[in-house]
């Protein structure tokens, strides 16, 4: 059995929005490798803990320490370097409206390699056909539907061969058929690259499907109430808010 | 169920009388339907106050025709009413539907501190404020001008990151679309100018003077003035557009997160390309200007071509010249800072796209008119 490595350590992390505290005391790994899901009700802040530990939103306490360095306490140039490592689908795909889908992958590998133009494209070509969007180089983000758009987020998100992928909410408004293929397409990134990937979600048929890590974030509490395998959750874990979420309402703790 | 037509016509009917000591009696009569006039709930609530001993309310909905969420919305009226005088009501005389729907209306209690409270400042509070925001607002504009510099700074060294295509499509958008307008605009300057002078000048028989009036007015006030005011409303509320949706959008947030730099990456190649196109706008207005005053003085005031021109190459000194020019690259650096900044610091709606487009117009012309005075003083100081 392959000992597991943290890569992503947050300890006491506590998340607020000037007076209003959003969550606290939050602690957690998450192991190289892993596909760790935050998950929890509505407004329990977890795009919030995404945007933090990508670099967005400084936390009020506590640390999040990537590969050994404390993410927020060292220098700006460190932390950009960094997040250079990340790769981030956003809950809309947040590509760049006024470039094509080409030029929204080819961006990234333009500014911070020295490939050339012919590389590039090829490169580009090659990452939308991952995410079964061959042929699609010279659209316009807003020339194709929702869920081309996630996945055309998703091309740019792993442009650079990244260490770790963040999603936010990928399933959010795409039908069953194409929420599998999301799933399936994100099972296979961490079989064949081994990125470690952190989803935010609250679809239960993809936390079950491709969790193998999570975190379960108590909107009324404001922490955090359970941690672990969902699966596993799902079986052991007595917590009647985790229960109730874990079993769409069905089971209250027996 | 007596015919739908004639339910139309039977006008909402409220009764309500006491049944015994502690129950009163409320029934429902006619087609309460949104469409038609609804009777409120004073005369239950009345009634209520007036016999204090009554615990329970009861319903009689016999007559009662059609009911949509008119009904309902007196009932969850009702509800509160009876509620907060600890007054229960008996639902078995309600249509079933409604009877659910109040149900479930009722089911989920306000929650606690959700409501939004308005909340009433006095005119001293409301000062204050102010005077704090706009404290806040210089400290971040001077912040935002800092890290512009800063990125200006790695330009020159050559270490700024950006698309050299956007920063030329940026320079098309800027310099060769802007010059309908301001040839429009320019022309008509000069024209203005021209006839107004003119008037007055004639009169001592010194129309040949046009020329230099038209002249002096363009190169060191008009062009640049007009121009910087044709850019604000022009590229600087596209500049706070473009930024605001991107910001919206979680486009900004897509690039920070790749580390690119908003700044670098959208600011300075907007600031160069202004920087670059309005001096070159200055110098065209400069000309349609005079050329507008030309048209005034050879056509209407019986100025010769070759009167007209020599008599403007007297006016072009090169001290008129270069003030307006650098008058006009300021107030080109002015309108894309502003711009940017505005469209950088956007909220994440609609409407603060739209806010945030008028304000940069808006204070990109006050600080345009603003800075105008100061260079007045200045020159009139150092007497250039």
């Amino acid at each position: 059995m392959e000992k597991k490595t943290a890569h992503i350590k947050v300890a006491d992390l506590t998340m607020a929005y000037d007076d209003f505290v959003l969550m606290r005391d939050l602690n957690f790994t998450i192991f190289r490798g892993d596909i760790f899901i935050i998950m929890g009700g509505s407004g329990c802040g977890k795009s919030t803990l995404l945007k933090t530990m990508v670099g967005l939103k400084e936390p009020a306490l506590g640390r999040v320490v990537i590969n050994d360095t404390d993410f927020w306490r060292t220098s700006g140039a460190e932390r950009e370097r960094m997040m250079k490592r990340f790769g981030i689908l956003y809950q809309g795909g947040a590509l760049w409206s006024s470039l094509t889908l080409a030029e929204n992958i080819a961006l990234p590998l333009e500014q911070y390699t020295d490939l050339e133009k012919k590389h590039i494209r090829e490169l580009v070509s090659y990452k939308l056909a991952l995410v079964g969007l061959s042929g699609f180089e010279d659209y316009y983000p807003s020339e194709i539907s929702g869920g081309m758009r996630k996945r055309a987020g998703l091309a740019r998100a792993i442009s650079m061969d990244p260490e770790i992928l963040f999603f936010d909410e990928p399933s959010a408004g795409l039908d069953p058929v194409s929420a599998k293929l999301l799933d399936d397409l994100i099972l296979e990134l961490s079989r064949s690259l081994g990125t470690t990937i952190v989803v935010v979600t609250h679809e239960l048929a993809s936390i079950f499907a491709i969790g193998t890590n999570s975190v379960f974030l108590d909107v009324d509490r404001r922490t955090m109430s359970a941690e672990g395998d969902p699966n596993m959750l799902l079986k052991e874990n007595k917590d009647p808010g985790v229960r109730r979420f874990l079993t769409r309402g069905q089971g209250e703790s027996e | 169920m007596s015919d739908d037509k004639q339910a139309n016509l039977m006008p909402a009917q409220l009764k309500c009388e006491p049944l015994s000591q502690d129950t009163l009696s409320v029934s429902f009569s006619g087609s309460w339907v949104l469409d038609q006039p609804l009777p409120e709930t004073d005369a239950i609530g009345d009634m209520l106050r007036s016999a204090p001993d009554c615990s329970e309310l009861t319903f009689d909905t016999d007559s009662l025709a059609k009911w949509d969420s008119g009904l309902l919305t007196f009932l969850v009226k009702l509800k509160h009413i009876t509620d907060s005088s600890n007054i229960r009501m008996d639902l078995r005389g309600l249509p079933d539907g409604a009877r659910r729907l109040l149900v479930l209306a009722s089911a989920v209690p306000k929650r606690e501190g959700a409501e939004k409270i308005p909340e009433h400042k006095s005119f001293l509070e409301k000062t204050g404020g102010a005077a704090l925001e706009a404290i806040n607002t210089i400290r971040d504009s001077l912040y935002f001008i800092g890290d512009a510099s800063v990125a200006v700074v790695r330009f020159v060294s050559g270490k700024a990151m950006f698309r050299l295509t956007d920063l030329l499509l940026l320079i098309q958008e800027c310099g060769a679309g802007a010059l309908p307008v301001v040839t429009l605009i320019s022309i008509m300057m000069g024209l203005i100018i021209a006839f107004v002078g003119a008037v007055q000048l004639a009169l001592f028989g010194a129309q040949i003077y046009i020329a230099d009036l038209v002249a002096i007015a363009m190169l060191r006030e008009m062009a640049p003035m007009m121009t910087g005011v044709i850019m604000a409303g022009r590229t600087g509320a596209a500049f706070a557009a473009q930024l605001g949706t991107m910001q919206v959008n979680e486009e900004i947030d897509a690039f920070k997160t790749l580390g690119l730099q908003p700044m670098e990456f959208l600011v300075l190649p907007r600031v160069l390309a202004l920087t670059l196109m309005m001096p070159l706008l200055c110098i065209y207005s400069d000309l349609l200007g005079i050329m507008g005053g030309a048209m005034v003085g050879i056509s209407v005031f019986d100025i010769t071509p070759v009167q007209y021109f020599e008599q403007t190459r007297g006016m072009m000194q090169p001290g008129h010249f270069l003030l307006g020019v650098f008058k006009s690259v300021v107030f080109g650096i002015v309108i894309a800072l502003i711009g940017c900044k505005k469209g950088l610091e956007c909220g994440r709606s609609a409407m603060d796209v739209g806010s945030a487009t008028t304000s940069a117009v808006v204070t990109a012309i006050v600080f345009i008119i603003a800075l105008d005075g100061l260079f007045a003083v200045i020159t009139n100081a150092l007497g250039i």
